[in-house]
């Protein structure tokens, strides 16, 4: 997989949640991606972006351009270095949610994209990465 | 700070969402609809997404609570134009928004409103009716 583009974004504020969101768009629109495929990796991004900073206490995005197999694609990755997840499996299930939410973010996400993956360790801090390929 | 205005039209209210909302602004408006509809008595509100791109499941969430807090005060909730991509999405994300209604434009959410609103009403004569009979049926 090779990379064509690579911008990286403080997740510091809410408002960060929201250019995140615009610059996905921006570049889901520039590769060609359908209105429901941008749609998905919005709201991707928006759900991965509020986790960075609501349960992560703030962190990174990383949006990229990625190309493989004659593909491109896009990717976020977002990283922070908060309390971390102690039971994946548990934090992936739909509803299961520490803070009062729906418990859909992450569930819902990986659905919302092509591949996704999620690493944490309890106090050391949390990344995850989703892409959607064209 | 920034705000979503709240208009009012006879006894419902009506918000228009046109700016991609960040969580404190979406907070706000949960927020001052709930105070507007208790300081008005406004019977049905109305929120129109036709310019949201997109709904999270934070902003998903926030339409239900407005349903929900709106209903205690003894209003009903429409949510008209939502995207059919934005549909699609919440679908997919598994957000189902129970308990809030749509209807695809504003036109067909201000007659949705008034019908609901027609139902509540009648409803509430019923209940008043039944309970007059089940009086009468005591005293026998
Ligand atoms: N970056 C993170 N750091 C620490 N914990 C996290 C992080 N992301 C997710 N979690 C944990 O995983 C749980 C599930 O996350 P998910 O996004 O699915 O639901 P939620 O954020 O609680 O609610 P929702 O996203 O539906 O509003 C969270 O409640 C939290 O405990
Ligand atoms: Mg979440």
């Amino acid at each position: 997989m090779s990379v064509l583009k690579n911008d990286l974004m403080p997740v510091r504020t809410a408002n960060d949640i929201v250019v995140v969101r615009q610059h996905v768009r921006a570049l889901a629109i520039e590769l060609g991606f359908s209105l429901v495929d941008q749609t998905k990796m919005v709201t991707a991004a928006s759900e991965l972006a509020r986790n960075t900073l609501a349960h992560g206490g703030g962190g990174t995005a990383r949006i990229e351009v990625v190309a493989a197999n004659a593909r491109r694609g896009l990717k976020m990755t977002f990283e922070d270095r908060g309390k971390g997840i102690a039971d994946l499996e548990l934090a992936m299930r739909d509803g299961y949610s520490t803070g009062g939410g729906l418990g859909l973010g992450l569930s819902g996400t990986r659905r919302l994209m092509n591949e996704f993956e999620l690493q944490s360790k309890p106090g050391e801090g949390t990344r995850v990465s989703a892409t959607r390929w064209k | 700070m920034e705000r979503i205005p709240i208009l009012k039209m006879g006894e419902f209210l009506l918000v228009t969402i046109q700016v991609d909302m960040h969580d404190r602004l979406a907070m706000q408006l949960q927020d001052d609809l709930t105070d507007r509809i208790s300081a008005t008595g406004a019977r049905g509100v109305l929120i129109d997404i036709s310019a949201l791109e997109m709904v999270d499941s934070f902003i998903g969430r926030m339409i239900a609570n407005i349903a929900a807090m709106a209903r205690i005060l003894d209003a009903q909730t429409v949510v008209t134009g939502m995207q059919p991509a934005v549909a699609i999405t919440l679908v997919e994300l598994g957000l189902t928004l129970t308990g809030v209604r749509t209807a695809l434009n504003v036109e067909r959410g201000m007659t949705l409103l008034r019908s609901l609103l027609d139902e509540a009403d009648g409803v509430a004569h019923d209940a008043i009716a039944d309970r007059e009979d089940a009086d009468v049926g005591a005293e026998e």
